[in-house]
C-alpha cells in the first residue's frame, strides 16, 4: 500500500506503530531529543512544573469526588473532606501546597528563561505560550481559592472581580455578569468550581503541550545560549546535545524526589506555612457582612497586589496591575542584545535584572502586609517604576552594553 | 547568583509568618503540644464540662474524639456527654440556639478557632477574664475586649481585677502583668494555667484532629523520600558518567 | 561520549534498585486514594446501629427499617407459617443455611432468627439487589402452583421462603442476609449490633 510507513519495531509495539506513530514520538521527544548537556540547576523546573501539574489534576480529581460547590456546603465539605473522608486530609494539603510549590516552580521557571535569554528568537513563540500559561495558572489559582468559601475566599473573589468594575462604561454590569449576582454567592462559587476543574485545567493542558511542542522544534537553550545544532558529528547529532533519555530523565528524577522532599517536609510538618499556603482567616466561613481585618492575596499574588495598591486611581491600578503581568510578552522583541545568556552580558543588563529581582521581591513583601503606611506605599511605587523600566528601557541598556564573547561550544561547570 | 536568590526567596517567603499574629495585646506562649495525650484527655473533660454547654465543635465526631483522645466510647458518652448524642454524632451545643441572645451574641464554633485565631490566642484569652462592672455581665477581657462570654471558669481560677499599671487595658503588657487575683479560686495558679493550657491543646486538636496522624506518617515518608532521591543521585551520577 | 557504560552490570542494578524503590513508593501513595473512596466517617455514622421498636408490629405483619440505606424487614410470623418451615427442603438450595455465610452464627438455625417468630432481614435480593415483596399467604401464585408463603423478587423472579431461604430454580445464588441485630427487651430490636457476650 501506498504511504505506508516501515516500522522497526516488532511484536505488540510494531503493531501499534504501524497505526499509531508511537516509536517516532518517542524518539522525537524523548530518546532522540538531544537537550544541551551543560543545563544546570535552573533547568530543573521545568519538568517539576509538569509534576506539580500531573499532583494537581490528580489531587484536585480526588477533591472533587467530596467537595461541594454551594454557598450552603462548600465550607463544611472541606472541613468534612480535612476530618471524615479517609486520607481527605493529605490530599487536600496536597492540593493546597501543591499550588504554592507550582507558582514558586513556575517563578523559577520564569527566571531561568529570563537570566539565559530562553525567550530570544527562534524560542520567541515558547516564551509567549509560556505567558499564556502563566497567566491561565494565575486564574486557576485564584478560581481555586475561592472555593473553600472561607473569609479569604470570599473577600479575595469580591476584590478581585470588583477589579473588572473599573473598566469604563460596562464594569459595573460586567461585575454583576461574573458573579451572577450582586455579591460573590452560589452561582459565583459554582461558575467558579466549573472553571477550575473542567475549563481552566483543560486550557492549561493544551498550552502545556503546545509549549513542548514549540520548544522541540526548536530545541532547548542552555546556561551559555550556545546554538548546539551549529557544531554536529559525522551522524547529524549535535556534539554538545545528548539524548533526553536516559540522561535527562534521570537527572529530572532527582530533582524530583529533591521536590518531592521538600513537598512532603511542607504538607506532613507545616501544611499552612506559617499562614502563608493557607490562612489562617480562610478558617472563618465566608461572611458578606464583615470584611477581615487584614485583607491581602495568597504570596504568589502578592507583587501584582502591591502594584495595584500603589496607584491611587482604580482604572488606573488595574491597568498598572494588568500591564505588569502582560508586559512580559513583549520580553522577545525588548531584548537588543547579541548573546542571550547572562554569563555573556555586561554589567548594565546584570544589573537590571538584579534591580528587577529586587524590587519584585520587595512588591511580593509589600503586597503580604496590610499596608497603609505612607513610606510602604512610596516603596510600591519606586519599586513599580523600577519594574516597568527593566522592560521599557531594555532596548536601549542591552543594545548600549557590553558584552563578552560568546564560545563555540558550551562549558561544563560541575 | 543562584545563592542570592534562593536566600532572598527563603527570607521573603518567612517574611509574612512573622507578622501574621500581630495584635496590640502581647499573647502567651500556649505550649499547646497534641501529642500530650494527657494533657488532650483533661482539656477534653474541662471543654465538656465548662464549654459544651454554648459552644459547638461541629465539624468533630464523639468517635473520632474517643479513638484519638483513646478514650473509650463509654467512657467519652457517658462521663463527658449529657445531650444524649449518639457516638457517631457531630459535637452540638447543649444550648438551644433560640436562646442565643441571652449573651447578646451567639456563642460561635470552636471546631477552627485555633486556625483562625491560633492556639496562643485561646490560651491568653482563657486567661485574660477580669471583673469589669460597666459591662452587661460584669466581665471583660484584655484579649477581646469587650467579648460577651463571662468567665465560665472563675470558680477555677478566682476572680482577676485589672492591675493598675496606669496605662488602661494593658497595651503591649505581658500578660501576667495585668491582672491582680481579687479572689482565690479552686486551683492554684500553676494549676489553672495548666487548666488552660489542657483546653487549648484540646481545641487546637480539634482544629485539625489530622495532625496526629499527619506528624506519625510524615516522617516515614519524609525519610522513604530521602532514601529515594539518595538511590535517584546515584543512579543520575552513574549515567552522567557519560557525558562528563 | 562513550557509547557502552563503563559497568553495565552496575548500572542494571541501581536501575533495577530504583525502579523497584521507586514502584513500592508508587505503591503506597496510591493507598490514601484508593482508601478516599471508603465510606467516610459520616457515612459509618449514617450507617450505625438503629434501634426498632415492634411493640406495634402485629401478628404476620412487616416492618421496614432503612440501615445503612438499605431496607431491613423485621415480620411477626405467625405460628403457622413457622409451620411450613421444616417441609420445604428438597425445594431449597440451602435449606440449613450452611453453604453461605448469610446470617450471623445465632441465626443460623431452622428459622434464621433469634426468637422464631420474629425473622430480621436485610431486604435485598442476592442476585442484583432489587428488593423482594413480602408474599405471606399461601395459596398458589403464578410462580408457584403451591406457595407456602414467602418472599418473590419482581426484578427477575427469586423466591424465596418465610426464612428468606431461596428456592431451587431462581437466579439468586444465596438466601436473604440476616444483618446483626439483639434484643434489648421483648419489643426492641436494635439492628447493626450482635447480642452482647455471655462472660463464662
Amino acid at each position: 500500500m501506498a504511504g505506508e510507513r516501515t516500522s522497526t519495531a516488532t511484536g505488540i509495539l510494531g503493531w501499534f506503530d504501524q497505526r499509531l506513530p508511537v516509536v517516532d514520538f518517542w524518539n522525537k521527544h524523548v530518546g532522540q531529543y538531544y537537550a544541551p548537556k551543560n543545563f544546570n540547576f535552573w533547568y530543573y523546573f521545568g519538568s517539576l512544573a509538569l509534576l506539580m501539574l500531573v499532583n494537581q489534576i490528580v489531587t484536585g480529581i480526588w477533591l472533587t469526588m467530596h467537595y461541594k460547590p454551594t454557598e450552603a456546603e462548600a465550607f463544611a465539605s472541606v472541613e468534612y473532606i480535612m476530618r471524615d473522608v479517609p486520607w481527605g486530609w493529605l490530599i487536600r494539603y496536597m492540593h493546597s501546597t501543591g499550588a504554592s510549590f507550582f507558582f514558586a516552580v513556575v517563578y523559577l521557571h520564569m527566571f531561568r528563561a529570563l537570566i539565559y535569554g530562553s525567550y530570544q528568537k527562534p524560542r520567541e513563540l515558547i516564551w509567549v505560550l509560556g505567558m499564556f500559561i502563566f497567566l491561565a495558572l494565575m486564574a486557576e489559582g485564584f478560581l481555586g481559592y475561592v472555593l473553600p468559601w472561607g473569609q479569604m475566599s470570599f473577600w479575595g473573589a469580591q476584590v478581585i472581580v470588583s477589579l473588572f468594575g473599573a473598566i469604563p462604561w460596562i464594569g459595573p454590569d460586567l461585575v454583576i455578569w461574573i458573579q451572577g449576582d450582586f455579591l460573590p454567592s452560589d452561582a459565583t462559587l459554582n461558575r467558579f468550581f466549573a472553571l477550575h476543574v473542567i475549563a481552566m485545567p483543560l486550557a492549561i493542558l493544551l498550552l502545556v503541550v503546545l509549549h513542548l511542542a514549540a520548544l522541540h522544534e526548536v530545541g532547548s537553550n542552555n546556561p551559555d545560549g550556545v546554538d548546539i545544532k551549529k557544531v554536529k558529528d559525522a551522524s547529524g547529532k549535535p556534539l554538545d546535545g545528548i539524548p533526553f533519555h536516559p540522561y535527562y530523565t534521570v537527572k529530572d528524577m532527582f530533582g524530583a524526589g529533591v521536590l518531592l522532599c521538600l513537598f512532603a517536609a511542607v504538607i506532613f510538618f507545616e501544611p499552612t506555612f506559617g499562614g502563608q499556603f493557607l490562612e489562617h482567616d480562610n478558617f472563618i466561613e465566608a461572611n458578606p457582612m464583615v470584611t477581615p481585618e487584614q485583607i491581602k492575596p495568597v504570596w504568589y499574588y502578592t507583587p501584582y497586589y502591591a502594584m495595584l495598591r500603589a496607584v491611587p486611581d482604580k482604572l488606573m491600578g488595574v491597568v498598572v496591575m494588568g500591564a505588569a503581568t502582560m508586559i512580559f510578552f513583549l520580553l522577545p522583541w525588548l531584548d537588543r542584545s547579541p548573546v542571550r545568556s547572562i554569563r555573556y552580558r555586561g554589567p548594565l543588563t546584570k544589573a537590571a535584572i538584579s534591580l528587577f529581582v529586587i524590587s519584585f521581591l520587595v512588591l511580593a513583601v509589600l503586597g503580604s502586609r496590610s499596608g497603609g503606611g505612607i513610606a510602604e506605599t512610596w516603596l510600591a511605587r519606586v519599586c513599580t517604576f523600577i519594574y516597568f523600566s527593566f522592560f521599557i528601557l531594555m532596548p536601549i541598556y542591552t543594545k548600549m552594553d557590553r558584552v563578552k564573547p560568546v564560545p563555540e561550544r558550551v562549558t561544563m561547570h560541575d | 547568583m543562584t545563592k542570592l536568590i534562593t536566600t532572598l526567596l527563603a527570607a521573603f517567603l518567612y517574611a509574612g509568618t512573622a507578622m501574621a499574629a500581630s495584635t496590640n495585646v502581647l499573647l502567651a506562649q500556649s505550649e499547646a503540644n497534641v501529642s500530650d495525650e494527657a494533657s488532650l484527655q483533661r482539656g477534653a473533660s474541662l471543654y465538656f464540662n465548662y464549654c459544651a454547654g454554648c459552644h459547638s465543635i461541629k465539624y468533630m465526631r464523639y468517635t473520632r474524639i474517643a479513638s484519638d483522645l483513646n478514650l473509650s466510647e463509654d467512657q467519652l458518652m457517658n462521663n463527658l456527654v449529657f445531650t444524649g448524642a449518639k457516638p457517631g454524632d457531630l459535637v452540638t451545643a447543649a444550648m438551644p440556639e433560640s436562646s442565643a441572645d441571652w449573651f447578646g451574641a451567639a456563642p460561635p464554633d470552636l471546631s477552627l478557632t485555633a486556625r483562625s485565631r491560633g492556639s496562643d490566642w485561646i490560651y491568653s484569652y482563657l486567661k485574660a477574664f477580669y471583673v469589669d462592672p460597666s459591662r452587661p455581665l460584669g466581665w471583660n477581657n484584655t484579649v477581646f475586649p469587650a467579648a460577651s462570654m463571662p468567665n465560665v471558669l472563675w470558680d477555677r481560677q478566682g476572680i482577676q481585677t485589672l492591675a493598675t499599671h496606669g496605662d488602661e487595658g494593658g497595651h503591649g503588657m505581658r500578660l501576667e502583668d495585668q491582672f491582680e487575683l481579687a479572689v482565690e479560686g479552686t486551683r492554684t495558679a500553676a494549676q489553672f494555667t495548666q487548666d488552660a493550657r489542657d483546653i487549648t491543646n484540646f481545641l487546637t486538636y480539634v482544629g485539625e484532629p489530622a495532625a496526629l496522624q499527619r506528624e506519625k506518617y510524615g516522617i516515614w515518608v519524609f525519610f522513604y523520600l530521602l532514601l529515594l532521591t539518595g538511590l535517584l543521585y546515584v543512579l543520575k551520577h552513574e549515567y552522567w558518567r557519560d557525558v562528563h | 561520549m562513550a557509547e557502552q557504560p563503563a559497568d553495565p552490570g552496575r548500572r542494571r542494578f541501581l536501575t533495577a534498585t530504583t525502579a523497584v524503590v521507586g514502584g513500592v513508593g508508587v505503591a503506597f501513595a496510591a493507598v490514601p486514594f484508593l482508601s478516599a473512596w471508603q465510606p467516610s466517617a459520616r457515612a459509618i455514622a449514617a450507617g450505625a446501629p438503629v434501634v426498632v421498636d415492634i411493640s406495634k408490629l402485629e401478628v404476620g405483619a412487616q416492618q421496614i427499617i432503612k440501615w445503612r440505606k438499605r431496607p431491613v424487614w423485621v415480620i411477626r410470623r405467625t405460628p403457622e407459617l413457622l409451620e411450613t418451615l421444616p417441609g420445604q427442603d428438597e425445594r431449597l438450595q440451602d435449606p440449613n443455611s450452611e453453604e453461605v455465610d448469610q446470617q450471623p452464627e445465632y441465626a443460623q438455625n431452622e428459622y434464621r432468627s433469634i426468637r422464631p417468630e420474629v425473622l430480621v432481614l436485610v431486604g435485598s435480593c442476592t442476585h442484583l439487589g432489587c428488593s423482594p415483596k413480602y408474599r405471606p399467604d399461601v395459596q398458589p401464585e403464578p410462580w408457584d402452583e403451591n406457595w407456602q408463603g414467602g418472599f418473590f423478587c419482581p426484578c427477575h423472579n427469586s423466591r424465596f421462603d418465610m426464612a428468606g431461604r431461596v428456592y431451587n430454580g431462581s437466579p439468586a445464588p444465596t438466601n436473604l442476609v440476616v444483618p446483626p441485630y439483639r434484643f434489648v427487651d421483648d419489643n426492641t430490636i436494635i439492628i447493626g449490633e450482635d447480642p452482647e457476650q455471655e462472660v463464662a
